[in-house]
């Protein structure tokens, strides 16, 4: 009997199974980058003095049970609510060392002192819809960013990117060590000219 | 005329596709290995709300994920339909909140514990009640870095 050596195995189908795996794995990959609002808690020990606020700096934003919008006593909608914050904001109604040389706002007044002194309080239900909260979230943290905008490029006409822009390079890994350092003191000072104070009660239990 | 002719009359010869596994497996490699896969299965509904004035999260390895929503529908006889919080892989209560704040922070490297930031991937029709005891207890651990994991979206898409 002849001596017969044994036949190749035909390995064009390897392709096939390697693309099956492939195809599964392009389905299943999901290269997620998660984003959204960023906020800190205050810290739990109680204030024993609390400073002495004037009601004129404090911009109330209370969201019933129903989702209804309540803005310095107000029945509003949500998108009032930017507007009226930046309005707040930027009114810049102090006088003497109060005062406020950068706000473009009306100078009510009886609305804020300066921006570093108006306070956004937000009060919420038990009740209110987590969607509804973070959608008056938004529009009150895009107050701020648009405030911010726009003192960054006042400030910074060449560098070509709003405030938002910047201290998202920023936070950027890839960005150099360099560019860091330069962008760092300009953020700081916008940051300071229109400081986030946003306040959260506690919510109301009934 | 013979001097055009072809030799055998035969066709080309055939490509060879010998090299094409190892290129498949190449790109197949690639994506296994940048895959991430998610580290724990969700057991509640979670449709996060939409904003637009987001800012990225921190890299993966200083962030712990807190999950709340309706249980989804395959929990739904054993948990009921009200919103609960889902930490790791099971069901919790509001006071496990902060135990697992501290574990998770205590897992993590030396120099990574102050700068953890907490992500909150809540379910959009959650009432406001269970997120707020659930920041009352980050705050009792002084788990301050909060972060609302959100769409990114207008937010008029929460108004309905």
């Amino acid at each position: 009997m002849a001596k017969r050596s044994a036949p190749e195995v035909n390995a064009g189908s390897m392709a096939d199974i390697a693309f099956l795996l492939l195809i599964f794995f392009l389905v299943t990959t999901t290269i997620e980058t998660d984003s959204g609002l960023n906020r800190k808690l205050p810290p739990m020990e109680e204030v024993i003095d609390p400073p002495i606020i004037r009601q004129k700096n404090i911009f109330t934003v209370v969201v019933n049970k129903n989702n209804q919008l309540l803005i310095e006593e107000e029945l509003k909608d949500i998108s009032d609510v930017r507007s009226l914050a930046i309005e707040f904001l930027d009114n810049g109604g102090g006088t003497g060392e109060d005062s406020c040389d950068y706000c473009q706002g009306k100078k009510n007044p009886s609305s804020s002192d300066n921006p570093d002194k108006a306070i956004i309080s937000l009060k919420n239900d038990r009740e209110t819809s987590y969607k509804v909260y973070i959608a008056v979230q938004n529009e009150l943290v895009a107050a701020y960013n648009e405030l911010r905008n726009r003192e960054y490029l006042r400030l910074n006409p060449m560098s070509g990117m709003n405030f938002v822009q910047a201290n998202s390079r920023y936070a950027d890994p890839r960005t150099s060590p360099a560019e860091k350092e330069k962008l760092k003191p300009q953020l700081n000072i916008v940051k300071l000219m229109y400081p986030q104070k946003l306040s959260e009660a506690e919510p109301n239990k009934n | 005329m013979s001097k055009f002719k072809k030799k055998k009359g035969g066709d080309l010869p055939a490509i060879s596709t010998a090299s094409l596994p190892d290129i498949v497996f190449m790109l197949l490699f690639f994506f296994m290995v940048a895959t991430v896969m998610r580290d724990s299965t969700l057991m509640v509904n979670n449709s996060l709300p939409a904003a637009d004035q987001v800012q990225k999260l921190d890299k993966k390895d200083r962030v712990m994920y807190i999950y709340a929503g309706k249980p989804s529908s395959r929990y739904e006889d054993k948990y009921g339909s009200t919103a609960r919080i889902q930490l790791n892989d099971k069901f919790a209560v509001v006071e496990e909140v902060g135990a697992f704040v501290l574990a998770e922070r205590a897992a993590k490297r030396q120099e990574l514990q102050n700068v953890l930031t907490t992500a909150l991937k809540v379910d959009g029709d959650t009432k406001m009640g269970l997120v707020s005891d659930i920041k009352q207890e980050l705050r009792k651990v002084n788990a301050l870095k909060l972060n609302y994991t959100t769409r990114i979206g207008d937010y008029t898409q929460n108004i309905n």
